[in-house]
């Protein structure tokens, strides 16, 4: 166990079974929770804690803002997404949409990272929200290639047309992924990142070169969210901008991490499963409540289920005030 | 006077003063009033200056801006602008010139005239002769000495000549701490002194 | 002292290489159109650029000012539809004043709890700063849903400044030019307060080093507070003038805002109202030539605007502050 979890344990009694919890409810989905909309909640929770880990490699660990991470996960799909659309189901061809999408992504996050690492975080935050933006537009303009505003349907090589064989392909990836950068943040490199995170100047003075680690990092990040971009893909069995590229998804994104607990990669796991099954359960719940308010003057609009992004936009903030390491960290504080 | 080597911490004791960096322990008295947990600006209410290390000007600003603000408490009094024009003549010629335009030594001036645009009680000057060719330096020692006539100058410095013209007291730091205190005549008087202290002679020191 | 008129002359460059493209009529058309859309955008931009230069605070819920402004100003409008519709300029205009005062009083009021509540504890720690103002911006508009309902809310505008005006072949909108108008009334407020004033002095002192201006016995916090505050006020303004050129108020329209902004005050370089003003006028004339040229150019152009731009002068066409 210590060596598969890279020595990176739970350290909390609650978060250990909560943990263990939430896998075997992955694990036993199609079995504990029948039905396509629970499966696809599972599904979705898979990708994304693999996407939020992603990001708290970058976030949470080198301490870098950076809002194009949704546009790699958008890569990772459309790579698969053409690949299946435009040149047909075979598993040849998906893994050269994923060849490709893993190429590009790279290339770009060299690209940013070289140019943009030298300057301050705020500027970095800028840069990658405009280039995001930018690529964005791209992707709606060229609706030949990505079939612009409306996405890419697509049908999978004839194995994966099996729900249940789909589901726990993309279950294993993502947990085998999610192992992978257990690995690296608890590898010397990954090291060396919290150093840097915690005072650049001094990780500068001991003799490393800051700029190569971080974007090292972020082509890390970049990479290992595209791959969850293409998972998603192979999921969905559909490609669009509102599933991978909005700026809806990114701040979907901060909010999981940081809810979830910024370095620890655990707390991907716990936010991305909060997140998720908030999204799609607690509107229920909230459009109960405020039904059962009704009469009474703004209550109504606040617990309207339309509004569940303030409340996870509040609980955000407040936890960046007062809890920078999210559930996990309270947790591990017991 | 406030000699030491590099890296004693001599700047970190003025920055220390004027409340731009915290004390971890001890107190700060001036006046009789302990000051070290008070905010810069209200530091600088109490009648203390101070000049950097880098001079501090505005070079985006005019000369004359630059002079203007920092009169606080309104419209600099003719008389004192009079006196900073003879004592730097070059003020009065670049008045309304970006005071980054200005060669190293008017800068120099500059900061010192803008210090002492409203009177002060006390003068935290770093470093002032940096970087600066020896008849500009001459220049400085003269209005130094004229400043000296209406308030307190503590001043860091590396160049021993300018410090032993002017200074009446001298501190020595040493890796952080205070290792001499005295009259400045006796350290001039004392080249062994010097040697320990300052590591250099007087001659290899300029 | 000596201005750097380079940037400056930009503008009219940018706008005489789109002569030859065009034919005359279109080209004034398009002209006014871009200045109009940059001195909006100027209004939304400038705050920012400000608080950044002098505070080191990036907020990124900067478009939630323009958002919030926008809705008071419509809801004030709303009220007074009679007046909006009547055919009379005085009285279209006497019913925009008290709009116009609402959108600067409550965006302005909103900047002053957001610097005390989110902004005053996290200053000096820009990760928590970008992470704070992110989410304060998803909490404002989500509240902006909660007091004014989830939809669109349609913004149509005064009845006497609608339509366009004939210019020889050439169709100008009214409003467009109201539009440049308050922009330059804007920028010369500002310009004056800055230029002129001890107050702007001050600013202007403390985007370079703030401090040395401390150190000069000025208490730097009460400035932050009133450049945040006037920051978010003009922010309101250019929302409401946006929102009755696009004719709907909606709450995501200031986080839509947010990615031309940061690529204006990119272009004009921090803490720099001037450069502010040239970089918005730039995006918002290449906006206009290049959408009218070349649609599918169109969003990407100000991007590849600010690559431009940086590649020249890698600070922004006016570097003020110490960043």
């Amino acid at each position: 166990m210590m060596r598969i979890l890279s020595g990176d344990l739970p350290r909390s009694r609650v978060l250990a079974i909560l943990l263990i919890i939430i896998a075997i409810g992955l694990v036993a989905a199609p079995l504990v929770f029948p039905g396509a909309r629970s499966l696809n909640v599972a599904a979705k929770v898979a990708v994304f804690v693999l996407l939020v880990a992603s990001y708290d490699l970058l976030l949470g660990y080198t301490g870098i803002v950076s809002f194009a991470h949704t546009m790699f996960f958008g890569i990772g799909g459309y790579g698969i997404g053409i690949a299946a659309a435009r040149l047909g189901a075979t598993w040849g061809n998906l893994a050269l949409g994923l060849v490709a999408s893993l190429a590009l992504t790279l290339a770009i996050a060299l690209v940013i990272g070289l140019l943009s690492l030298r300057v301050r975080t705020i500027f970095f935050a800028m840069i990658t929200l405009a280039v995001a933006a930018f690529f964005q537009i791209l992707a709606s303009q060229l609706s030949d290639f990505t079939g612009g505003e409306d996405g890419l349907n697509f049908r999978l090589p004839a194995l994966l047309q099996n729900r249940l064989v789909c589901y726990y392909l993309v279950l294993a990836l993502s947990a085998a992924l999610f192992l992978v950068l257990l690995r690296i943040v608890n590898s010397p490199f990954g090291r060396v990142l919290q150093s840097i995170r915690e005072n650049e100047f001094r990780a500068e003075a001991l003799g490393y070169r800051t700029v190569l680690y971080r974007t090292t990092a972020n082509c890390l990040g970049a990479l290992f969210a595209a791959l969850a971009g293409a998972l998603y893909a192979l999921w969905l069995r559909y490609t669009g901008p509102d599933t991978t590229l909005s700026f809806a998804i990114m701040i979907d994104l901060l909010l999981m991490v940081v809810i979830g607990g910024m370095g620890t990669l655990y707390g991907a796991v716990i936010g991305a499963t909060l997140f998720v099954v908030a999204q799609n359960y607690l509107q229920d719940l909230m459009q109960l409540a405020s039904g059962a308010t009704a009469g009474i003057p703004l209550l109504p609009s606040l617990l309207h289920p339309d509004r569940w992004l303030l409340w996870l936009g509040v609980l955000f903030v407040v936890c960046v005030y007062w809890f920078p390491t999210g559930i996990v960290g309270r947790l591990r504080r017991r | 006077m406030l000699l030491g080597r590099n890296g004693a911490g001599k700047t970190t004791c003025l920055r220390t003063i004027m409340g731009l960096w915290r004390a971890s322990a001890g107190t700060i008295r001036y006046g009789g009033r302990e000051i070290h947990k008070l905010d810069t600006p209200d530091i600088a209410r109490l009648g203390i200056a101070y000049v950097p290390e880098n001079m501090g000007i505005f070079a985006g600003l005019t000369v004359r801006e630059n002079l203007l603000l920092a009169a606080r408490s309104g419209p600099p009094d003719e008389r004192r602008l009079e006196r900073i024009f003879a004592l730097f003549p070059a003020m009065k010629k670049f008045l309304d010139g970006a005071a980054g335009n200005l060669s190293g030594g008017q800068k120099q001036m500059l900061a010192i005239s803008r210090a002492i645009v409203e009177p002060r009680r006390l003068l935290l000057v770093d470093e002032p002769t940096k970087g600066l060719a020896p008849a500009i330096i001459a220049a400085m020692i003269e209005a130094f000495r004229e400043l000296k006539r209406e308030t307190t100058l503590l001043v860091v410095e590396q160049n021993f000549q300018f410090a032993r013209t002017l200074g009446d007291t001298v501190a020595v730091m040493d890796s952080g701490r205070i290792v001499h205190t005295g009259a400045m005549r006796d350290l001039v008087a004392d080249e062994g002194l010097q040697q320990r202290l300052l590591g250099l002679s007087l001659e290899a020191h300029q | 002292m000596k201005t750097d008129w380079l940037p400056l002359a930009l503008i009219p460059l940018l706008a005489l290489a789109a002569l030859p493209l065009v034919s005359t009529p279109t080209w004034l058309t398009l002209t006014v159109a871009g200045l109009a859309m940059g001195m909006m955008i100027f209004m939304m931009a400038c705050g920012l650029t400000l608080v950044f230069g002098l505070m080191d605070v990036m907020n990124f819920a900067h478009g939630a000012f323009i958002s919030v402004g926008a809705y008071a100003a419509a809801s004030v409008l709303i009220a007074m539809k009679g007046s909006m519709q009547a055919p009379s300029l005085a009285e279209n205009l006497m019913a925009m004043a008290p709009a116009l005062a609402a959108a600067v009083a409550v965006a302005g009021l909103l900047g002053w709890i957001f610097e005390r509540v989110v902004i005053r504890p996290v200053y000096g720690d820009h990760l928590k700063q970008i992470l704070v103002t992110m989410g304060g911006l998803i909490v404002v508009e989500q509240l902006i849903h909660v007091v004014w309902g989830p939809d669109m809310i349609p913004l149509p505008k005064p009845a006497t400044i609608t339509g366009s005006v004939l210019l020889g072949d050439a169709a100008i909108e009214r409003y467009r030019m109201l539009a440049v108008l308050v922009g330059l009334a804007v920028f010369a407020a500002l310009w004056l307060v800055l230029n002129r004033t001890r107050l702007g002095l001050l600013i202007r002192a403390g985007v370079e080093n703030t401090e040395m201006v401390e150190s000069l016995g000025y208490r730097v916090r009460r400035l932050f507070v009133a450049v945040f505050v006037a920051g978010s006020a003009l922010a309101g303004l250019g929302g409401v003038m946006w929102a009755m050129y696009q004719e709907s108020v909606s709450a995501g329209m200031g986080m839509q805002m947010m990615v031309v902004i940061f690529i204006v005050i990119i272009i004009g370089g921090m803490g720099s109202v001037g450069g502010c003003f040239v970089g918005a006028l730039l995006v918002g004339l290449m906006a206009n030539y290049i959408g009218y040229l070349a649609p599918k150019l169109a969003l990407g152009s100000n991007i590849l605007l600010m690559v431009l731009v940086l590649l020249w002068r890698p600070r922004g066409l006016y570097p003020a502050s110490k960043a």
